[in-house]
This record gives structure tokens, C-alpha cells and sequence, in this order.
């Protein structure tokens, strides 16, 4: 034993240090701006072992399709990405073929032809100032990485597509905008997406507001992470491997400094 | 020449033209250490892991990503989406940067705990400090890269600041940028630079161990080894106590990679960079919030600078500014209650750092500021005359009080 090795110091001091690098790290993420309170949803998806439910992204698909796609894009998923929640080449081709690119051809003119899977989404227009000029000067952002470019991103944007409410008295709202009680400021330049049945879930569920974005967010959030999956199913072994590795180490570690401990 | 200690006709014949292995034996395996070193003397060796991590999977990195206003966001998002296992690297490399300065900031206050940069270890300190710097200019041109709003406002408000200097300032600025903005051409000079420092930061570690080697680790009890039974080779017992550390330190840093990927970093920056939009708030990578902090607290744009980097600054002579020859703070009992003052008045900072420069955070950055330069400046020149420090064992693996840590400790006591 030597007196001043001072262990059980040690231990306390890296405690200390721990919990105060925790303490630093929330503080930070909680830091910047107010907070509006989200509904907080319990996401197939959340936790480490969470994972995606296929019928729920294949119904967001259908959502972002019939309602989201007339304006916003998700330019950096590829038609052939869909593989990933469940549909067949065959599908994923005909889902593709029913939108159009601009291709050059032989004799350098330009020409349209169906998308193909290797494609990326197409945008449904052609560029930002388009985009700005028919949503009377608001650009519907693109849809690719939204959940995490938004803090707690999938309850806000749960939130907010069911956030449209009466108005409060009081509250005025100019011409092109919207009252929504999630959105920072209240006023939104979207005008409220989801409607009871507005799409037809071929599998019967039930298309209410609520549904719809819980769909929709559930495909969005594996359109910004899809990787999430595979991510977490390799963190479990990574894991358990270097906690077999540390737990070998260390006892390796006290029988080689066993003699020195004695002296 | 004495017989060689290698059995390997190859090592052999190379060595005794070429001595690396008696050099790697001799550094690496028979290296006397201090048999009493505690888990903190575990951050260098990770500090050095997680360097080689960097820049190896930033080398990998840099294979797929494209230095253009026009590409690189979308670069970025390549690689996340279409590289096999592209995210897994550039989140070790994004989540790597984090860790990289947790273990460098733990390694830095254990210095400051144990006294490791008093005599005769100033140069060791001074190239670690240096080390630190090059870290943040790095770390600082790396966050540009993937091209995300924080990305691009990050870089305008920090190279802005040089534009506080007087009479050159603007023309500094317009020359950092290589234009009239943050653009191309600074995108361009930055993934240039954050791709050359590292090698950098790995020569001045190249001198940081030399300069280590040459008295060899500090220790907990701050005195020095007086003989070979106060030391015990480095291999196998710190190699095995470093692989221990290493396996724990992966453990955690696994754990953000495949678990909390984006914890550490911002939402905006999955936003593709846009000069016309600003963010409600542009605060920078967690790492430099104490230092941002300092920099708002200042109401002078000039100061703010000029105490930003006074704030690395003091480190630089900090063996010189601390007076007392006693290193640990376990002899040190006025101190040792300053040391964790000061490493709360950082987190502190750090805090103060993501919040808005507004209200009761604006006084409070203003407090904790001042004391950080009060406990560089004045608490360490002067604290050696008030405070009475414990005695010092006789040596390492005696631990009979009654000692002195050096002839200089015994000759500051005598004085009083």
C-alpha cells in the first residue's frame, strides 16, 4: 500500500468530473432559445434499441406523396432508398416512373423521361426562387433532413402538423398566414396539411390528423437518418465487446500489478 | 556496442545501423514511470488515441467530400447515406472531435491539479498548450466543412473578430476570407488548413513526448523520483493500465457514436448553409462556449478579443505566474479548494457560453471572466505566501512525512 496513491480520492474526484461534463452537456443542449412544450410521443424509433415501423413509414410515404410532395422536396433520398421500408424493385419503379426528369439526349435537346430508382426524389419545383414565388414568398423547406435539423425533431413536427387551432382572441393573422400554437411565433406560412381522411390508407387504417403526422414523421425521421438501424444493431455488439474488453483488461490489469500493490 | 537484447536476426542487423527498436524498448518498455500514477495520468495516451482517429478517419473522409459552396453539404450527406459505413466514420470523426477535447481538457486540469507544469516540465506545458491551440484552430475549420448554417455563421462571427485589430483589421479579415465574405475560396483555404494542422498538432506531440521523457511523468504526490524503487518499467504495467483506460474511454465514446450521434452537435447544421438566413442563436461547438463566453463578456469588441485569447495566453506562463514549488494540491490545502473554483468557474463559463448575451448572463459572464484571470494572475503569483503548505513525504514509495519535494521546495519553505 502506498499512503498517498490517495485511491479513494481519485475515484470521488473522477465522479465529480463525470457528473459535472454531464451537468455541462445538458445545460448546452437545453440552452439556446425559449421552449414551446411539445406532446411527447412515445416513437417506435427512440431508444437504442429502437427501431422503425415499416407500416407506419410506408403510410408516411403515402402521406408525404399525396399531401407534403406538392411542395416540399426531399432531394437527398433516391427513389431506391424506399427498399429500406419495405417495397420490391418492381414498386419502387413504378413509384419512381410516375414523376419526370429532364434528360439531354442525342442530338443535345432537352427532354423529358420517367424516373427511374437510381433518380432522386423529384422536387416539385425547379428551384428556390420557384418555390418562394408560389407559397406567396415562404420557402417550404426541403423534408430530407427535417427531423434532425429541428431540436426534439420528430415530436415537433408531430406538433406541429396537428398545432393548427381556432385563433385566439386577440390574435391577429395577416393574409397568407397561419395560426399554429407550435410554431415559433405562431404565425406559419403553411396552411394546415392534415384533414380527417385526407389520404386512403390502403391498409384501413384510420387517416385522422393525428395518424397522418405520427405516419409521415415516422417515414421522415428514417428519411434523415437512414442509417439509424444499422447504427444501433452495430452499437449493441460494439458495445458488448468493449465491455468484454474492458472487464479483461482490468482484471489482467489488478494481476500484473498485484506484486507492486504488495510491496 | 554492447549484445544486443533482440533475439530477431532482422531487428537485429537493422538496429545496430538503425537503433529504433533499442529506441522503442527503451522509450516505450523499460521507460522508468512512477509507480504511483491514478487514473488521470490515463489522458495522454488517450489524447494521443484520439488523435490517430482523427486523422485517420478524417483522411477517409476527406477521400469523399468535396471543398464547394455548391457540393460539400450535399458531400456530407453523400457519405452519411451512400458510403459504405460513410456514417459510421464521420460520426466517429464529428463525435471524435468532442472527445478529443473532453480527454484533453480532464488532461489539462490534472496538470493544473498535480502541479505538472512547475520545474523542470515549463517546456512540456508550454508545447501542450500549443497543442491546444492548434486543437481549437483545427476543430474551429473542421465545423466549417459540412457547410450547415452553424457551420457558415460560426465562421463569419469568428473570423470577423480579427476585424476588431485596429487599422489592418478589415484587411485581415477580407485576407482570411480570400474575398469580400465567408465563400468559396475560404471553404477551400479552411479544408486546406484543417487537413495539414493535424500533422501539425502530431509533431509538436512528437516534442511534447520528448520533452516528457526527459524527467518523466509527474505524479500524485508532486515530488520527485528519487531512485529506481520509486519507478517501475512502463511496460507491461501502464501498457495494461493504458489498454484498461482505453477500453473504458471507447466504451463511452461508442456509446455517443451508435446511440446519441448528433448530441454533442447542433440542429442548424443540418441546414444547409444560407448567407441570407441568420440562426436565432449561432453559438459555437460546446469546446469553445468558455471561451465564447469571455469573448461576450467584454462590452469592447477589441477587449473581447484581446481577453479571449489572454485567456489561452495565461496559460503559456503559467510556470512562472504559479509561485509555489510544491506541485500537488495535496500539500496545497488552500489551493486545492481554488482548483475546483476555478474548474467550476469554467463550466461556469461553458454555460454562459450557450446562453443569450442578455440579462442576469451578461453580469454573470462578467464575474466568472474576472475570476478566471484573478486566479491566473493574482491567486497564483501570490497564493505561496499566505498558504501553508503540508508536509512532503520523504519520497514516492516511503510515505513518511517529513520530506521535501525538491531542494526549491525546501528553500521556498525556509523563507517563510
Amino acid at each position: 500500500m502506498v499512503k498517498y496513491s490517495s485511491k479513494f480520492f481519485s475515484n470521488n474526484i473522477l465522479k465529480i468530473f463525470i457528473s459535472f461534463i454531464l451537468i455541462g452537456y445538458s445545460s448546452v443542449s437545453f440552452g439556446a432559445g425559449e421552449k414551446i412544450n411539445y406532446p411527447q410521443l412515445n416513437w417506435s424509433f427512440s431508444g437504442i434499441l429502437g427501431t422503425f415501423d415499416r407500416a407506419s413509414q410506408q403510410r408516411g410515404l403515402q402521406v408525404y406523396k399525396e399531401v407534403c410532395s406538392g411542395c416540399h422536396g426531399m432531394r437527398l433520398l433516391a427513389y431506391r432508398n424506399l427498399k429500406a421500408i419495405g417495397y420490391n424493385e418492381d414498386e419502387i419503379k413504378a413509384f419512381a416512373s410516375e414523376n419526370s426528369v429532364n434528360t439531354i439526349n442525342d442530338d443535345g435537346e432537352v427532354v423529358e423521361r420517367p424516373a427511374r430508382p437510381s433518380d432522386k426524389f423529384v422536387s416539385p419545383y425547379p428551384n428556390d426562387k420557384a418555390a418562394r414565388a408560389a407559397n406567396g414568398g415562404a420557402y417550404p423547406p426541403d423534408l430530407s433532413l427535417i427531423v434532425k435539423a429541428r431540436p426534439d425533431g420528430a415530436n415537433y413536427l408531430h406538433a406541429l402538423l396537428t398545432g393548427y387551432t381556432d385563433v385566439p382572441t386577440g390574435q391577429k393573422v395577416p393574409d397568407g398566414m397561419y395560426y399554429n400554437k407550435y410554431y415559433s411565433g405562431n404565425l406559419i406560412g403553411m396552411p394546415q396539411p392534415l384533414y380527417d381522411d385526407g389520404v386512403e390508407y390502403a391498409d384501413g387504417t384510420k387517416a385522422t390528423p393525428d395518424q397522418m403526422a405520427k405516419d409521415v414523421t415516422a417515414f421522415l425521421a428514417w428519411a434523415s437518418e437512414p442509417e439509424m438501424e444499422d447504427r444501433k444493431r452495430l452499437g449493441i455488439s460494439v458495445m458488448l465487446f468493449l465491455l468484454l474488453l474492458s472487464a479483461l483488461s482490468y482484471f489482467a490489469m489488478k494481476q500484473i500489478w498485484a506484486p507492486i500493490k504488495k510491496q | 556496442m554492447s549484445k544486443s537484447k533482440f533475439k530477431n536476426p532482422v531487428v537485429k542487423w537493422i538496429d545496430h545501423r538503425l537503433p529504433v527498436f533499442s529506441f522503442m524498448d527503451h522509450e516505450l518498455n523499460h521507460y522508468p514511470t512512477p509507480k504511483n500514477l491514478n487514473y488521470f495520468w490515463n489522458f495522454g495516451s488517450l489524447a494521443g488515441f484520439a488523435l490517430v482517429t482523427m486523422i485517420v478517419t478524417g483522411i477517409v473522409l476527406s477521400m469523399n467530400y468535396t471543398a464547394h459552396v455548391d457540393y460539400a453539404f450535399d458531400s456530407v450527406e453523400r457519405i452519411m447515406r451512400d458510403v459504405n459505413h460513410g456514417w459510421l466514420i464521420r460520426y466517429i470523426h464529428m463525435n471524435g472531435a468532442s472527445f478529443f477535447f473532453i480527454v484533453v481538457y480532464i488532461h489539462i486540469f490534472r496538470g493544473l491539479y498535480y502541479g505538472s507544469y512547475k520545474a523542470p516540465r515549463e517546456l512540456l506545458w508550454i508545447l501542450g498548450v500549443l497543442i491546444l491551440l492548434l486543437m481549437m484552430a483545427t476543430a474551429f475549420m473542421g465545423y466549417v466543412l459540412p457547410w450547415g448554417q452553424m457551420s457558415f455563421w460560426g465562421a463569419t462571427v469568428i473570423t470577423n473578430l480579427f476585424s476588431a485589430i485596429p487599422l489592418v483589421g478589415e484587411s485581415i479579415v477580407t485576407w482570411l476570407w480570400g474575398g469580400f465574405s465567408v465563400d468559396n475560396s475560404t471553404l477551400n483555404r479552411f479544408f486546406s488548413l484543417h487537413f495539414v494542422l493535424p500533422f501539425v498538432i502530431v509533431g509538436v506531440v512528437i516534442l511534447h513526448l520528448v520533452a516528457l521523457h526527459r524527467f518523466g511523468s509527474n505524479n500524485p504526490i508532486g515530488i520527485d523520483v528519487k531512485g529506481t524503487q520509486d519507478t517501475i518499467p512502463f511496460s507491461p504495467y501502464y501498457t495494461i493500465k493504458d489498454l484498461f483506460g482505453l477500453s473504458v474511454f471507447l466504451s463511452f465514446f461508442a456509446a455517443a457514436v451508435f446511440f446519441f450521434p448528433n448530441f454533442m452537435g447542433h440542429p442548424d447544421n443540418y441546414i444547409e448553409a444560407n448567407p441570407m438566413v441568420t440562426p436565432a442563436h449561432i453559438v459555437p461547438e460546446w469546446y469553445f462556449l468558455p471561451f465564447y463566453a469571455i469573448l461576450r463578456a467584454i462590452p469592447d469588441k477589441l477587449g473581447g478579443v484581446l481577453f479571449m485569447f489572454g485567456a489561452i495566453a495565461v496559460l503559456f506562463i503559467l510556470p512562472w505566474l504559479d509561485r509555489s514549488s510544491v506541485r500537488s494540491s495535496q500539500f496545497r490545502p488552500i489551493y486545492k479548494i481554488f482548483f475546483w473554483v476555478l474548474l467550476l468557474d469554467c463550466i461556469l463559463l461553458g454555460y454562459l457560453g450557450a446562453m443569450p448575451a442578455e440579462g442576469i448572463y451578461v453580469i454573470l459572464s462578467r464575474v466568472a471572466t474576472a475570476y478566471y484571470f484573478f486566479h491566473f494572475l493574482i491567486l497564483f503569483p501570490l497564493l505561496p505566501y499566505i498558504e501553508k503548505t503540508k508536509p512532503l513525504p520523504l519520497s514516492i514509495s516511503e510515505p513518511i512525512l517529513g520530506g521535501s519535494a525538491t531542494a526549491s521546495a525546501f528553500a521556498t519553505r525556509e523563507k517563510k
